[in-house]
Formats: structure tokens, C-alpha cells, sequence
């Protein structure tokens, strides 16, 4: 196995996460695509781990793993607070504090 | 890199999962309805549960498969079904300018794909497949709560905020 294989699987994932977070406008569906980045960083992270024989890679999957929990726990909370405000979860009607 | 280094079982593997999760991920962004894609998520993270352990991180695998596919997609489908009416095909998912995406999701492709292709090559990720060990969880425990201690602790701080943040901000009072 090369370590250009999973480099480049990893930046498909971002790139692909990245256009849903620009492209979307529901919100739940731009958290989806957080996940696809995320993802793709702890794939990276564990190809490293491999490459340098050392084992920080796998906590440091793991950190993100739970971190990424976190995010989305909270997340959909305030997609849900926003919802029941606002009867709509599309982010670009949500211009309040547009400049 | 000879070309029978290509047909070893763990890059078959590889292909075949990867084109299943690029597939899925595409999916995920362009499906008009979004418990389909809720479902085509799971197989990217299933997927990358597969990935890891072509890379002999069980542990990771494990906890991805029990907090990714377990937890996030029941977060994901309930928050789906508490803030829409119905479930179906929806016209207006997208934003009206969300052609621009593309050409900054191809640039940054681009750009990485040049830079990983040129600082990597051909280098292999382990000089002998077969040497690949599975990492004992012992040791995941001993850097855990060794060298990492402290973000440990900062990691715990985190998740307790976010369950007090959660639960303040869904109540209904």
C-alpha cells in the first residue's frame, strides 16, 4: 500500500465536504458535510500513524471522533432551537447579524 | 513499484471501498432529500470504519462504527424529523449560488492532489504489508492517559459543555 493512496482519498473527502458546506442551505444537511471533513482528516490521521510506526495518530483519530460528537450534539440543538424560532432551518434566510 | 505490487488483497480492498464511499460521498451532497442522505452517510462512515482497518487501527474502527453509525446518524435522522414536517424529495436544499462551489471544491483538489502526488510518490505507507501489526488498545491506553493526558482532561471538559449546552439550549421553557 502507498501512502499517496490514502493522502488522496482523504483530499477527495475534504473537497467533496467542502462543496456541501458551500453548496447546502439546510443546515442539517451542512452538518453532514462537517462530517464527511472530518472524516477524511482522521483518515489521514491514521495513514500517518502507519507511515511513522507510532500510535499518537490512533488518539489523535480518536480525539477528533469525539470531539466531532460534541460538535454535532450542539449543532443539532441549535438547528432545532432555530427551527422551532424560525419555522425554517435554511441558513441563508438567518441574516440577522449580516453587516 | 512493480505492477503485481498492485493486485495485492489489501489494495483490491482499498479500491473498491474507496469508490463506494467517493460514490456515497457524492451522494450525500448532491441528493435532494435528506434522509436519503443521512443513509448514504452511513456508508461513507462505514466505509472509513473499513479503511481503518486496512490500517490496523481496530480501536478506532470499533469506536467509529459505535459513535459515528451508532450515535451521529440517530442525532442526524432525529434532528431530520424534528424540524420537518414531511419526509420526502425537497426542491430547496441548495443555495442559489451553490454552482460556485464547484470550482473552489475542484481548485482545492487540484492544489492538494499536486502537492501530496509530488511530497509522496511512490513511497510505500509500510515496507512490508505483512509486517503491519494490529495496535494492542494497551498502548492506545498508555497515550491516552500518558503524554495526553491533558487533552484528555480538556476533551472530558468539552463533552460535559456540550451535553449542559445541548440540553439548555432544546428545553422547552
Amino acid at each position: 500500500m502507498l501512502t499517496t493512496q490514502f493522502l488522496l482519498l482523504g483530499a477527495v473527502l475534504f473537497c467533496i465536504g467542502v462543496y456541501g458546506v458551500l453548496a447546502r442551505k439546510n443546515a442539517v444537511m451542512v452538518l453532514m458535510s462537517i462530517e464527511l471533513i472530518l472524516n477524511s482528516v482522521n483518515i489521514n490521521l491514521l495513514a500517518f500513524s502507519v507511515r511513522h510506526g507510532s500510535v499518537d495518530g490512533n488518539t489523535f483519530a480518536l480525539y477528533v471522533i469525539a470531539i466531532a460528537a460534541a460538535e454535532v450534539g450542539v449543532g443539532l440543538a441549535m438547528v432545532l432551537l432555530i427551527y422551532r424560532n424560525r419555522r425554517t432551518i435554511a441558513l441563508d434566510d438567518l441574516s440577522e447579524m449580516k453587516g | 513499484m512493480i505492477a503485481a505490487d498492485l493486485l495485492v488483497a489489501q489494495n483490491v480492498g482499498f479500491g473498491i471501498i474507496s469508490l463506494l464511499m467517493i460514490i456515497g460521498a457524492v451522494r450525500v451532497v448532491t441528493v435532494n432529500n435528506v434522509v436519503h442522505a443521512a443513509l448514504w452517510l452511513v456508508i461513507v462512515l462505514s466505509g472509513a470504519a473499513a479503511q481503518y482497518l486496512l490500517l490496523s487501527a481496530e480501536f478506532v474502527a470499533i469506536t467509529q462504527v459505535l459513535v459515528y453509525v451508532g450515535a451521529v446518524m440517530v442525532l442526524f435522522l432525529f434532528g431530520t424529523m424534528l424540524t420537518r414536517a414531511r419526509i420526502g424529495a425537497e426542491s430547496d436544499l441548495n443555495n442559489k449560488n451553490w454552482f460556485l462551489g464547484i470550482p473552489v471544491a475542484l481548485l482545492m483538489l487540484g492544489v492538494m492532489s499536486y502537492v501530496i502526488v509530488d511530497g509522496f510518490g511512490s513511497e510505500r505507507l509500510i515496507e512490508n504489508s505483512g509486517d503491519m501489526q494490529p495496535i494492542p488498545i494497551q498502548v492506545i491506553s498508555d497515550d491516552i492517559f500518558g503524554p495526553y493526558l491533558l487533552p484528555f482532561w480538556a476533551l472530558s471538559f468539552v463533552l460535559l459543555v456540550a451535553v449542559i449546552g445541548a440540553i439548555v439550549l432544546a428545553r422547552k421553557d
